[in-house]
């Protein structure tokens, strides 16, 4: 019998390194969706911390690597979870071309293909967001000063890539001129 | 002529550059206005109507006549203003709007035909004959009109697109714009200050005056230095406000690399979108013109322009200049030309009370009507009382007065208020919520009241924010805006300007009103006044005010025009950045992406989705010979194909199956684990959604599927019914349609290729057809699926998406050995209709379940989305366009997908249309065309013959109308 043989949404394309700001893939052992059943949030959550040592995530929050994903929904990357009762619990392990931005600099990349307010005041670390990345649907945390984790559809890795690319190479471009 | 020791040019820094092909030699700092007028060029362009000579009129981006094209190639930019275009070594320029060269235009001739080229000229002369206008007439013209040329392909200069953010914006970086930005940064806010021109200072930088002791450039400085210890302050140099939209998000373009050799990767301009939680517009006054005869030689420009290239750019515009002005203001700029050596010709100021505050020769009372110099300025014609002389001048500086920057308050429709005191149009009180004015832009002409006003902007901007204010000190400064007169236009013999960029005189102004177009709105198009790149800028007010003056209103009852964003002109290259090419839209690759391309597959695009049409075996030169090869392959072996992009949504919660139920026209909740169902969605109105078939995995636990080109609208629609419609229900979904890599596997052979690669062989006991469970493939887990959409006997295997490539080909490379292999769209498209199975093409937003003939679906035991418009007796009429079969039974073999059905002796016109054609296909099953199409009642119509005519394609074609089921009529392969 043939063995299957894995790969990563990225598919070695990263890291790539432009100026001072770097985009590296971040594979998880596990990335696994999360939705309590009705009345149950509170008994999840504490399963949840239990496991992974996060409550369950408030909107527009991560923590310990468990992000808020929608209305009363949330990834864990980490670790394959054990059974939670009183919750929807689906496997979006292969999912996402999950990859972090870091550097100086890393913001003002976002800041040419995200249109949220990235500034301290509004996201600071710890902060998430579903958001838009270019034209595509991203999860968007700050995980460091200038350090951010993006999440876009695997099949969009390589738009993905590209995209973030593009900006830090004319980023960079600009810290040179000026 | 350059001065001495003056200006903020770098005289360190020399910078040579291009003009029409001719080297000349500048400095840094200098634009290419300023550079030119330092080597004595004059002449900057022609007209655009009557190609007269043209010469720079102002100093800022409102200029109207000094219009160039910057750039070689593709990267050429028409319509660059010469007076905001810095220069760098190797900057290509080149004047516009001329045939041959410039100093020798021979379009210039059309100004001799000037007194039949007057307004609604073109509208009155040339209709006839008809058919000449788009043949002859209109390219003609356009070739003697218009402004630059354009390129035909994309630049290769990239721009790029931004988002930015702020407590307060601040745009202006003059005296009222410095304060604004300081007060509101020690105030603690977060402060974006935008500044057009490349430096901060507005005015300060033109006018040389004191600041708290200070020269007006070193107080300038020393702002700049605390806005930035500040720690809060971004400044914005080189960029322009265009726009203001709803909440309070502006548009702005910031010029990164267009005033700097070609830098790789280094964007020409920023496109940015700035979210502020308040602003304060700091933007200035315009200074105006005033129409007299002959107004527009080169040499004629702006006072203020005069002492602005005198100040910041150390360069007179001539040797002996005369000043035509209606206010004080204007006589101090004689003043700073005598201060710096020029030679000042006269002052002609028509108020009688005027005083001259120097040593320079003032003519009261007295009025410009004239001017001589073919292609610059040599003398003035002035007149007072019944008095006329000449006077020799190469430069006449002219001042009307000022015309506040107000043009985004009225971005959102908001009118402004003329004020008579300074008669010029102002700002309404609150005609932006959030935006607060302050200085000239409010018509506050004096220095210390726009640094006080700025000061009180940014209070009320903080104040409603609920920040606690900390005001700095006012700088002292002078109070004094000095008194004026207005004079719109004199009275004379010839053409007097107004709109510098379009041509248009007073006189086409006063023949507009004459002519009965006497709203401003019909006069501005009817003369095309304010219709230039420059948008009216230094025109409009001069020239509503000659309309109000030849209607005999007002001007605040004759009104302004509208003002719409941009404010300048933006390229559209720059909004656009980053959307060409593969900026479009992003590219979703399936797992075996690379494994069909390497194979040769042409790829098409399904949504935003890559699929492969065919995949061509060595040999294959036409796509049929491959697609009819592939739908053997899976007719007689197996074929494997790609089906990932179809959207899959997990279900789960005590009420999935009610959820299901409400949302399929079929019932879902008495679905077993381990089945499968095919279901059809209607939208509200009673039309088809979208099909497709639903798992139960295990109790209380769907995977639905959806169309390829549907999933987003599903999910979308399944949200808002969960949401809206059923929160009482308790259920939770989620899209794995990334997660799954899924593959069809399809044939008689199907079974003894996956029990190749399962842990657990299956057979038709353990697995017989619309069954689903979880399976374990090569070690991994997965799932199984017996669904088919090519009518045999085929399964659906998926595994997480990271181990799609590998199970791809490994598939292919089995299939390949019992004799089949992989096929794309066309042959899957093939197999679908050989087997009379919908897609898109069928339920395309107009079908029903009835005109599908899927009525029998609509449950009649419970409610679901649809339900009540879909049982109306409009939408179950018999004489409605129906889905049939089609094939071709004529002389003529072909089918065409879009031809439309009439009768066989009926005329092939709309009115005799009975339906069309939705999907074709080479069937080499059947070995002919099939169709499906829907037809007024076609199911009973089934064994007619009926006539098939493509306009388009010029095919006609005599059909049988059949059962939309070609093949296998009972199933057969796909259970067996």
């Amino acid at each position: 019998m043939a063995n299957l043989t894995a790969k990563t949404a990225f598919d070695g394309t990263l890291p790539i390194e432009i100026g001072a700001v770097s985009l590296t893939e971040m594979t998880h052992d596990s990335i696994t969706w999360i939705a309590p059943h009705k009345g149950q949030m509170a008994k999840v959550s504490r399963a949840l911390d239990k496991q992974v040592g996060a409550d369950f995530p408030s909107p527009n929050t991560h923590q310990n690597g468990v992000v808020w994903f929608g209305p009363e929904q949330a990834l864990v990357l980490s670790k394959g979870l054990k059974r939670i009762a009183g919750a929807a619990v689906v496997d979006q392990s292969s999912a996402w071309a999950v990859c972090a931005l870091q550097g100086a600099g890393a913001a003002d990349v976002l800041a040419r293909l995200v249109p949220i307010d990235l500034r301290d005041s509004t996201f600071a670390v710890g902060a998430a967001a579903r958001t838009l990345l270019g034209h595509m649907n991203c999860v968007l945390m700050r995980t460091g000063l200038e350090r951010y984790e993006v999440m876009a559809f695997r099949s969009m890795a390589a738009t993905c890539a590209h995209e973030i690319e593009s900006a830090m190479t004319m980023v960079a471009a600009r810290a040179e001129t000026h | 002529m350059r001065l001495d020791g003056k200006g903020l040019i770098d005289r360190d820094a020399p910078v040579r550059f291009h003009f029409n092909g001719k080297a000349y030699n500048g400095f840094k700092g200098d634009t290419v206005a300023s550079a030119l007028m330092a080597n004595g060029v004059k002449l900057m362009g022609r007209s655009f109507k009557y190609h007269r000579p043209r010469g720079v009129m102002t100093a800022g981006s409102e200029e109207p006549n000094a219009l160039i094209q910057v750039g070689a190639g593709n990267a050429m930019l028409p319509n660059v203003r010469a007076t905001v275009q810095e220069i760098f070594s190797g900057l290509e320029t080149s004047s516009q709007n001329h045939i041959g060269p410039l100093d020798r235009d021979l379009l210039s001739i059309n100004g001799l035909f000037a007194p039949w080229l007057s307004a609604g000229f073109y509208y009155k002369t040339f209709m006839w004959p008809r058919a000449f206008w788009e043949k002859v007439y209109e390219p003609a013209i356009r070739r003697a009109a218009g402004l630059g040329r354009m390129t035909r392909e994309a630049s290769p200069e990239e721009s790029e697109k931004a988002y930015a953010f702020c407590d307060v914006l601040v745009i202006g970086g003059g005296p009222a714009g410095l304060m604004a930005a300081l007060t509101a940064a020690r105030s603690g806010a977060d402060v974006i200050l935008l500044e057009e021109t490349n430096a901060l200072g507005g005015r300060l930088l033109s006018d040389g005056e004191m600041i708290d002791g200070l020269p007006a450039d070193i107080w300038v400085a020393e702002t700049e230095e605390a806005l930035r210890d500040t720690g809060r302050v971004r400044i914005m140099t080189r960029t322009t406000a265009t726009g203001v939209y709803d909440g309070l998000i502006f548009a702005a373009v910031e010029r990164v690399g267009a005033h700097l050799p070609h830098t790789a990767n280094l964007p020409r301009e920023c496109f940015w979108r700035i979210r502020a939680g308040q602003a304060v517009l700091a933007t200035g006054a315009l200074e105006r013109p005033m129409a007299f005869p002959n107004n527009d030689r080169p040499g004629i420009m702006m006072a203020s322009a005069v002492r602005t290239y005198v100040n910041r750019y150390s360069v007179t515009p001539g040797e002996k200049v005369a000043l035509f002005a209606t206010n004080d203001d204007a006589h101090r700029t004689a003043l700073e030309l005598l201060e710096a050596g020029v030679d000042v010709a006269a002052v002609i100021d028509p108020r009688e009370d005027a005083t001259a505050i120097g040593d320079y020769r003032l003519h009261r009372g007295a009025e410009v009507i004239g001017s001589k110099g073919r292609q610059g300025l040599t003398e003035i014609k002035v007149r007072h009382g019944s008095n006329e002389f000449r006077i020799e001048a190469d430069c006449l500086g002219v001042s009307g007065g000022w015309n506040p920057t107000l043009h985004l308050t009225c971005h959102q429709g908001a009118r402004p208020i003329w004020n008579p005191d300074i008669a010029a149009f102002v700002p309404a009180d609150d005609a932006i919520q959030g935006l607060h004015t302050a200085g000239a832009c409010q018509g506050t002409f004096d220095t210390s009241g726009c640094l006080r006003e700025g000061i009180s902007a940014a209070e009320r901007a903080i104040k409603a924010l609920g920040k606690r204010v900390r005001k700095p000190d006012l700088p002292m400064a002078d109070d004094q805006a000095g008194g004026h007169s207005t004079l719109w236009a004199v009275e004379g013999k010839g053409r007097a300007w107004l709109d510098f960029a379009n041509d248009v005189t007073t006189k086409d102004v006063k023949q507009s009103a004459a002519e009965g177009f006497q709203s401003v709105e019909h006069m501005k198009r009817y003369t095309t006044q304010g219709m230039a790149p420059d948008q009216g800028k230094s025109s409009n007010i001069g020239a509503l005010a000659v309309l109000a003056d030849a209607t005999g209103r007002g001007i605040p009852e004759t009104g302004t025009t509208t003002y719409r964003p941009p404010f300048t002109p933006v390229a559209l290259g720059t909004m656009g950045a980053g959307a060409q090419g593969k900026g479009f839209a992003p590219e979703r690759f399936t797992t075996s992406h690379k494994a069909v391309v390497a194979r040769g597959a042409p790829m098409i695009e399904a949504g935003l989705w890559y699929r492969p049409s065919y995949i061509p075996a060595p040999g294959e030169t036409h796509w049929r010979q491959s697609c009819d090869r592939e739908v053997n392959m899976v007719r007689n072996a197996v074929g494997v194909v790609d089906v990932s992009t179809l959207g899959k949504i997990e279900i789960m919660g005590p009420d999935a199956g009610a959820f299901l139920d409400f949302l399929y026209t079929n019932l879902f909740s008495t679905l077993k684990p381990g089945r499968v169902r095919y279901g059809l969605m209607l939208r509200e109105d009673g039309h088809v959604m979208d099909d497709g078939t639903t798992a139960c995995l295990a109790e209380n636990h769907y995977v639905m599927t959806t169309t390829t080109a549907a999933a987003g609208q599903v999910m979308a629609h399944m949200e808002f019914v969960a949401q809206g419609l059923r929160p009482d229900l308790d259920v939770r979904f989620t899209s794995v349609t990334e997660q799954w890599a899924q593959f069809s596997v399809a044939g008689p052979r199907a079974r003894d290729l996956l029990n190749g690669i399962l842990d657990t062989p299956i057979d038709d006991d353990t697995f017989p057809f619309m069954q689903c469970g979880a399976a374990r493939i090569h070690g991994v887990d997965g799932r199984l699926f017996r669904i088919s959409f090519s009518g045999e006997h085929a399964y659906e295997v998926a595994v997480p998406s990271a181990y799609g490539d590998a199970l791809y080909r490994d598939l292919v490379a089995r299939a390949e050995a019992l004799g089949g292999g992989a096929y794309g769209m066309e042959a899957l498209n093939v197999l679908r209709l050989e087997k009379g199975f919908i897609t898109h093409a069928e339920i395309y937003g107009r079908a029903t379940a009835f005109d599908i003939g899927m009525q029998g679906m609509l449950s009649k035991k419970k409610d679901f989305i649809g339900k009540a418009a879909a049982t109306r007796p409009g939408l179950l009429d018999d004489d409605r366009e129906r889905l049939v079969g089609l094939k071709p039974v004529g002389p003529v073999k072909e089918l065409t997908a879009g031809a439309h059905l009439f009768e066989p002796d009926a005329d092939s016109t709309r009115v005799n249309d009975l339906g069309y054609v939705t999907s074709v296909g080479y069937s080499p099953t059947l070995g002919h065309f099939i169709g499906l199409g829907f037809l007024k009642n076609g199911p009973n119509r089934i064994g007619h013959h009926i006539k098939m005519v493509d306009h388009l394609r010029g095919v006609t074609a005599e059909v049988e109308i059949c059962d939309p089921v070609f093949f296998d009529k009972d199933g057969g392969r796909a259970r067996g």
